[in-house]
C-alpha cells in the first residue's frame, strides 16, 4: 500500500473517530463525578437524527450542533434526576433511555431519511498541513475533528490540573470528604452529568453532519457506538487521554477491517466491522482481572520473579473506577 | 480561641445522643473528652465541626455566638476536625489532597502550595512525600496530613477524634509533641478518646461523658479510679454466680495471629470448655470483631491453629465451620444477618436443612409459628424482617440458629435491646450452654460482660489480655484494661 | 426493587405513569405531524382486530415470555443480564446447526426437531455461562460482558449466513437455506402460530413461577439477590447460585431462539433474536419482576409490536412507534415510583 493511502487512511480514522471522542470524553466526566449514564447508545442516535433534522430545517450547521447538545443535556438531566433525586437505579434508567432514545430516533427520523443536508466543510489548516507526515494526518480535517482534539486535552487538563477538576475527582471518589470540604456534592453531580450529556449530545451531529452526512435510519451504522463508548471509558481508566487512545485504536481496527476486506473475500464485511467489539470484552477482562481474588491467590503460588513481573503487568493494566460510581450520596 | 457550648441537645430518633451539654474549652489548653462507645462524644464533635446540626443550644467563640451550618462554615470560623478515619481522597496524591477544598482561583498554584506545605511540615518534623498517594500512607501519616491541612487553612480549634487508634507508638509520640507545640501557640485542642493513659498524660482538663450526658470534669492530678467510675457508672449488684464445672475442652486456639489493615493480633492462646461463656471486652475496633470472625472461619489467621475436638480446622472454608456446628451471629442485623424483603417464614425455611425440592409452605408456617412462640418474637410468619423492631430481629437471629451448636459466636447480642429482651436472650443462651454449647460474645456493656461470662478477654489496640476469671474481676479492673492500662 | 402493594396510592401512581406515557407518545406523534388517534386505532386494530392478527401477536408473545421468564431468574439473583440477546441468538444458531446436521438422516422429523430444541437450550446456556464466568472470574460486570457477547453473537450469525452456511450461490441477508417443511413446527389450523412454541412458552412461565415461589432454589436465589452477604453467612453458596441463574436464563433464552428457527423463520436469519431480549428486559422492569404479570404485559407489548407493523403502510409512520410507547411506559413507571417513594419518605 502506498504511503499516501496510509496517510489518508489514518487521517480518516481521526475524523471518523471524532464522534466517539465526544461521547467518551463526555461520559468520562460524568462517571468521574460518580454517575453512570447508560443511555449513550440511544442519546447518540437521537442527537444524530435531531441534529441533522434541525440543520436541514433551518439550513444551519450551528443550530444542528446546538440541538444535539441540548438534547443530550436533556436526556442526561432525566438520568441525573432519576438517580440523584429519586434515587432509582442508574442502570435501569440508563438502559430504558438507551432503548427509548433509539426508537425515538428511528420514529421521528423516518420522514427525513435520505434527505440531503448541510455538511461540515473540510478545513485544512494552511502551513501546518504541509508538514511532512504529520500535516496530512492531523491538519487536514474539519472543525469538529479539531474540536475533538482540543476536547481531549482540555478535559485532561481540567480534571487533573485545575482546582474544580480536582474536586470533580473528589466527588466521585469519596463524596463524604468532598462534602466536608465544602462541596455541594449533588449539585455538582447534576452539573457534570448534564455537561457530559451535552458533550455526548454533540457526538450525534458530528456523525450525521460530518462523518457520514445524513440520516439513514437503521443502516446509518451508528447503532452500537454508545455501548462501545461506555466500554472505552472503562478501558481508558477514566482518563481522557488514555480513553482517546482506546477510541483511535478501535477506529484503527475498524479501518483495518475495511482495508483487509478485499484480501479476505470469504468473510463478509459486516463481520470485520463487528470484530473489534469482542475485543472490547477482552480489554475489559484485562483491565479488571487484576482485581479478582483468585488472581491474588494464584500469584502467591508463583515463583518470585514471575510473580513480580505479572503483578507489575497487571497493576499497569488495572483500572479502578471512581470509588463512589453509581452510589447515591446522602449526608447525615 | 475559647469555645463555649451552651445546652447542646441532639436526638437521633429515640436516642438522646447529647443531653444539655455545657462546656468551656480554653485556648492554649488540651481538653480531653473521655467516654465509651455511644456516650455522645463523637456526636458533639460532629456538631461543633458542622457535620451535624444541634437540635437546641448555642456555640460561642470568644464569647460571640456563631452559627455553624456546614463543615465549610466551621472551617471559616477556624474549627477543624480530624476524624477517626481521616476524611481524604485515597487514590490521589498528598499535594492534591491539600489543594482540594482550598478556596482559590481555577488554577492551583502548585509550587506555592508545595512550598508552604514543606515549610509547615518541617515545623512539626513530619516527613510526608507530597507526591505519594494517600492509599499508600499509614493511618498515622494520613492524620499528619490532615492536621497540616487544617492548620494551613487557618484552624484555631482542632478536634481530634480517637487519633491514637491504629497508629504506631513512635507516631503517637510525635503526635503528642505536635499537640503540645500547638497548644503552646495558643490553639484550642480537643482530644476525644477512650484511652485512659493517653488522656491522662496529655490533657490539661478532662470531661467525661456517659450515655449522652456530661457526668463530670476533672483537673490534674487525675485519679484513674474516679475516671473509670464516671465513664462506666456503678454496677448493680450481681446475682450469685455459679462457677463453671471444668469439663472437656471443645475448642482450642493455639498461637493465633490475625492481621488486618489497621491491626495486628498476635499469639492468642485459648481453650474453651463445653458450656463455657467467654466475654470479649474492649472498645470497638480493638480487634474483638476480627478475632470472632476468625473463629467463625471468615478470616484466615496468618499464623496459628484452630482445633475443634482435637481436629485441626484452620484454613477450612466458612461453610465447613458451619457444618461443624460453629454458629456466627453478626452485629449488623439487617446488613449481614437478615435479608430485607423476605418474611420470617422465608428465613426459617432457608435456615433449616433442605427437605426435598419443594418448600412445604404449611409445614414451614407451622414451624415459624412455633419458633415465634418459643422465642417470643412480635411478628407473624409473613412479617418481613425489616418491619420488626431491633429486639425482635435479634430474637429472630437466635431462633434461626440450628441445634445442636458446638460454639456460638455473637457480636453484640443485646445491642439496642431493652432490659427484658436482654435477660430473655441470655436465658436462651444459657439454656444452650447447659447442653454443652460454648459461647463467645462481644459486648460494650460491662455489666453484661461481668455478669454472664465465665472468663473475660479484653482487647486493646490489637493486644489481648490473658483470660480473666469473671468472678474475680471488678468493674474497675475491667474499665482500666479497656482504657489500655495494665497491658 | 419495590413491593407491589395493591393499595390505592400505588395504583394511583401507576395510573398516572401510564397516562404520562400516553401523553408523551401522543406529543411525539403530534410533533412529527402524525395523527395520534388514527395511529392508536390502527395499532389496536392491527393487533387484535382479527383472529389472524391475534395469532400473529401470539407468535411474538411466545419468545418474549420465554425471554422475560428467564430474565426474572437473573433479576431475582440481582443481575442485569443484558446479554440475553446473544443468548437467544446462540440458541438459534445451535438449533440451526442441529437441524443441518440431522436433516438428511433417517431419523423421524419429530425427533430431529426435538434435538433442535434441546440444542437451542444448550446454546443459550453455554453463551450465558460465558457471561457468568467473565463476571465471577474476570470481575467483568455482566452488563459489559453481556453486551460484548451480544455483538460477538451477531457477528457469528452473519459469518455463518455468509460463510459456511450460505445458500447455494451467493450468501444473502435473507439467511440460510430454509429447512424442509417436515422440519417446520406444525401450525395451528391456517395460522402462523405453532402450538408447540406456545406450549413451551407457557411452560417456561409456569416453570419459573414454580421455581421462584415454591422451591428452595428460588428462595435461596432471592436471598442471594437481596443480600448476598447475609445469604453467604447463612450458608448459601452464592457463586453457585449466580451461575445457575445465568444457566437457566440462558437455557430459556436459547429455547426462544430455537422456536424462532423452528417455528417462525424456518432458517437462520441475521436478526434472529429480533430484539426480544431487550424487550424482555423492559417487560421485566415494568412488571416489577412479578411472575404473574409476565403473560399479560408481554402480550400487550407483543400487540404493540404487531399493531405497528402496518403503520408505515397506512399512515406512513415508522413502526418503531411501538418501541416509543414501550420505552415511555417503563420510563414513566420508574420515575413515578421514585416520586412516590420520595413523597412518602418526606412526609
Amino acid at each position: 500500500m502506498e504511503p499516501q493511502l496510509i496517510f489518508i487512511g489514518l487521517a480518516g480514522i481521526l475524523g471518523a473517530s471524532a464522534p466517539i471522542i465526544f461521547a467518551v470524553v463526555g461520559e468520562t466526566i460524568t462517571e468521574r463525578a460518580g454517575v453512570i449514564n447508560l443511555s449513550l447508545n440511544g442519546t447518540i442516535l437521537l442527537t444524530a437524527m435531531g441534529g441533522f433534522a434541525v440543520a436541514v430545517t433551518f439550513d444551519s450547521l450551528w443550530l444542528g450542533f446546538l440541538a444535539g447538545a441540548i438534547i443530550g443535556a436533556l436526556v442526561a438531566l432525566v438520568v441525573a434526576f432519576s438517580s440523584i433525586t429519586l434515587k432509582q437505579s442508574q442502570v435501569a434508567v440508563g438502559f430504558i433511555l438507551a432503548m427509548l432514545g433509539r426508537d425515538l430516533a428511528y420514529f421521528l427520523g423516518s420522514p427525513i431519511m435520505g434527505l440531503r443536508g448541510p455538511r461540515v466543510p473540510a478545513l485544512p489548516i494552511p502551513i501546518l498541513v504541509d508538514i511532512p507526515i504529520i500535516g496530512p494526518i492531523f491538519f487536514n480535517q474539519n472543525l469538529p475533528t479539531y474540536v475533538s482534539f482540543l476536547l481531549i486535552v482540555l478535559a485532561y487538563f481540567y480534571i487533573f490540573k485545575t482546582r474544580p477538576g480536582l474536586m470533580l475527582q473528589g466527588i466521585g471518589e469519596r463524596p463524604a470528604t468532598a462534602y466536608v470540604r465544602g462541596a455541594n456534592v449533588n449539585m455538582r453531580r447534576y452539573l457534570y452529568t448534564i455537561i457530559g450529556g451535552a458533550l455526548v449530545g454533540l457526538a450525534g451531529p458530528v456523525f450525521s453532519l460530518s462523518v457520514k452526512a445524513g440520516w439513514k435510519g437503521t443502516i446509518s451504522g451508528l447503532d452500537g457506538f454508545g455501548w462501545i463508548a461506555l466500554a472505552i471509558v472503562i478501558f481508558g481508566g477514566w482518563n481522557p487521554i488514555r480513553a482517546a487512545f482506546g477510541v483511535y485504536l478501535f477506529g484503527l481496527l475498524q479501518w483495518l477491517g475495511l482495508v483487509l476486506q478485499p484480501s479476505l473475500p470469504n468473510i463478509p464485511s459486516q463481520v470485520l466491522q463487528v470484530a473489534p467489539f469482542p475485543l472490547m470484552i477482552l480489554t475489559l477482562l484485562l483491565v479488571n482481572i487484576g482485581n479478582a481474588e483468585w488472581v491474588d491467590r494464584f500469584l502467591a503460588s508463583l515463583p518470585d520473579a514471575t510473580r513480580h513481573f505479572l503483578a507489575k503487568l497487571l497493576r499497569s493494566l488495572r483500572t479502578s473506577p471512581p470509588a463512589s460510581l453509581g452510589v447515591p450520596f446522602e449526608n447525615e | 480561641m475559647n469555645v463555649e457550648l451552651k445546652n447542646i441537645h441532639k436526638r437521633f430518633g429515640a436516642v438522646h445522643a447529647n443531653n444539655g451539654i455545657c462546656m468551656v474549652m480554653e485556648s492554649g489548653k488540651i481538653q480531653g473528652i473521655l467516654g465509651e462507645n455511644g456516650a455522645g462524644k463523637s456526636t458533639l464533635m460532629k456538631i461543633l465541626s458542622g457535620y451535624y446540626h444541634a437540635d437546641e443550644g448555642e456555640i460561642r467563640l470568644d464569647g460571640r455566638p456563631i452559627k455553624i451550618d456546614s463543615p465549610s462554615d466551621a472551617i471559616n470560623h477556624g474549627i477543624g476536625m480530624l476524624h477517626q478515619d481521616p476524611l481524604d481522597f485515597p487514590p490521589m496524591t498528598v499535594l492534591d489532597n491539600l489543594i482540594i477544598g482550598q478556596v482559590g482561583g481555577i488554577f492551583p498554584k502548585r509550587k506555592k502550595v508545595l512550598g508552604e506545605f514543606l515549610e509547615l511540615q518541617q515545623k512539626f518534623d513530619f516527613n510526608l512525600n507530597p507526591e505519594s498517594y494517600i492509599d499508600t500512607l499509614t493511618v498515622g501519616e494520613r492524620q499528619q496530613l490532615e492536621i497540616l491541612r487544617l492548620l494551613w487553612l487557618g484552624a484555631r480549634v482542632l478536634i481530634l477524634d480517637e487519633p491514637t487508634t491504629g497508629i504506631s507508638a513512635a507516631q503517637k509520640e510525635k503526635l503528642f509533641e505536635t499537640l503540645k507545640i500547638l497548644a503552646g501557640q495558643g490553639m484550642t485542642l480537643i482530644f476525644v478518646s477512650h484511652k485512659l493513659e493517653d488522656v491522662e498524660f496529655l490533657c490539661d482538663r478532662i470531661a467525661v461523658f456517659r450515655t449522652g450526658n456530661l457526668v463530670g470534669e476533672c483537673e490534674p492530678p487525675y485519679q484513674t479510679d474516679a475516671l473509670v467510675e464516671m465513664m462506666f457508672g456503678r454496677v448493680v449488684s450481681l446475682d450469685e454466680k455459679k462457677k463453671l464445672e471444668t469439663s472437656e475442652v471443645c475448642f482450642e486456639f493455639k498461637q493465633l495471629s490475625i492481621e488486618d489493615y489497621r491491626l495486628e493480633i498476635r499469639g492468642i492462646n485459648l481453650k474453651i470448655q463445653r458450656g463455657e461463656v467467654i466475654g470479649l471486652a474492649g472498645m470497638e475496633g480493638s480487634g474483638q470483631s476480627q478475632f470472632i470472625r476468625t473463629c467463625a472461619g471468615l478470616i484466615r489467621p496468618v499464623n496459628g491453629e484452630i482445633e475443634l475436638g482435637g481436629k485441626r480446622i484452620t484454613g477450612k472454608p466458612y461453610h465447613h465451620f458451619m457444618d461443624l456446628g460453629i454458629a456466627y451471629v453478626p452485629a449488623s442485623r439487617l446488613e449481614e444477618g437478615l435479608i430485607p424483603g423476605l418474611s420470617l417464614t422465608d428465613h426459617f425455611v432457608l435456615a433449616e436443612k433442605q427437605n426435598g425440592f419443594l418448600i412445604n409452605r404449611e409445614k414451614a408456617q407451622l414451624l415459624t409459628s412455633q419458633r415465634i412462640k418459643d422465642f417470643n418474637i412480635k411478628g407473624t410468619p409473613s412479617s418481613i424482617v425489616e418491619s420488626l423492631s431491633g429486639g425482635n430481629q435479634q430474637r429472630t437471629l437466635l431462633a434461626l440458629l440450628r441445634t445442636p451448636v458446638n460454639l456460638m459466636l455473637l457480636e453484640h447480642p443485646t445491642r439496642g435491646l431493652d432490659i427484658e429482651s436482654s435477660i430473655w436472650v441470655w436465658s436462651k443462651l444459657k439454656d444452650r450452654c447447659k447442653h454443652g454449647t460454648g459461647v463467645l460474645f462481644i459486648s460494650s456493656d460491662l455489666e453484661e460482660i461481668l455478669h454472664y461470662s465465665d472468663r473475660i478477654m479484653v482487647f486493646f489496640g490489637g493486644k489481648v489480655s490473658a483470660p480473666l476469671e469473671a468472678q474475680h474481676t471488678t468493674v474497675d479492673q475491667l474499665g482500666q484494661l479497656i482504657g489500655g492500662k495494665g497491658f | 426493587m419495590f413491593k407491589t402493594g395493591l393499595n390505592w396510592v400505588n395504583l394511583g401512581f401507576r395510573g398516572l405513569a401510564i397516562l404520562l406515557a400516553l401523553v408523551f407518545a401522543t406529543l411525539v406523534m403530534v410533533f412529527s405531524q402524525a395523527p395520534p388517534l388514527e395511529a392508536y386505532r390502527h395499532i389496536i386494530a392491527g393487533s387484535v382486530g382479527t383472529t389472524v392478527r391475534i395469532t400473529n401477536v401470539l407468535v411474538v408473545w411466545t419468545p418474549l415470555i420465554m425471554a422475560t421468564a428467564g430474565l426474572l431468574l437473573t433479576f431475582t439473583a440481582g443481575l442485569w443480564n443484558i446479554g440475553i440477546e446473544g443468548q437467544i441468538t446462540l440458541g438459534a444458531i445451535f438449533s440451526t446447526w442441529a437441524l443441518r446436521l440431522l436433516q438428511y438422516s433417517d431419523l423421524p422429523p419429530a425427533l430431529i426437531m426435538f434435538a433442535g430444541v434441546i440444542a437451542g437450550a444448550l446454546g443459550g446456556m453455554i453463551w450465558a455461562s460465558m457471561v457468568g464466568l467473565l463476571k465471577i472470574f474476570g470481575n467483568v460486570n455482566e452488563i459489559f460482558g453481556g453486551l460484548g457477547l451480544n455483538f460477538v453473537a451477531t457477528a457469528l450469525t452473519i459469518w455463518l449466513i455468509f460463510g459456511p452456511w450460505k445458500r447455494p450461490g451467493v450468501g444473502s441477508m435473507s439467511g440460510t437455506e430454509p429447512f424442509p417443511t417436515e422440519l417446520w413446527f406444525p401450525v395451528f389450523l391456517d395460522y402462523r402460530l405453532s402450538l408447540w412454541s406456545l406450549g413451551m412458552g407457557v411452560a417456561a412461565i409456569i416453570l419459573v413461577y414454580f421455581l421462584l415461589k415454591g422451591t428452595y432454589f428460588g428462595l435461596r436465589l432471592k436471598a442471594v439477590g437481596r443480600n448476598s452477604r447475609a445469604a453467604f453467612l447463612m450458608g448459601i453458596p452464592t457463586t453457585r447460585y449466580l451461575m445457575l441463574s445465568f444457566l437457566l436464563c440462558g437455557a430459556l433464552a436459547g429455547l426462544a431462539g430455537a422456536t424462532q428457527v423452528l417455528g417462525v423463520y424456518y432458517r437462520l436469519i441475521p436478526a434472529i433474536s429480533s430484539g426480544y431480549g431487550f424487550l424482555g428486559l423492559l417487560v421485566a422492569m415494568l412488571i416489577n419482576y412479578q411472575v404473574l404479570w409476565v403473560a399479560p404485559v408481554a402480550f400487550f407489548f407483543a400487540a404493540l409490536n404487531i399493531g405497528s407493523i402496518q403503520l408505515p403502510i397506512v399512515l406512513k409512520l415508522d413502526s418503531t412507534l411501538s418501541g416509543v410507547l414501550q420505552g415511555a411506559l417503563v420510563l414513566f413507571v420508574l420515575i413515578m415510583e421514585g416520586v412516590r417513594r420520595r413523597l412518602i419518605r418526606d412526609r
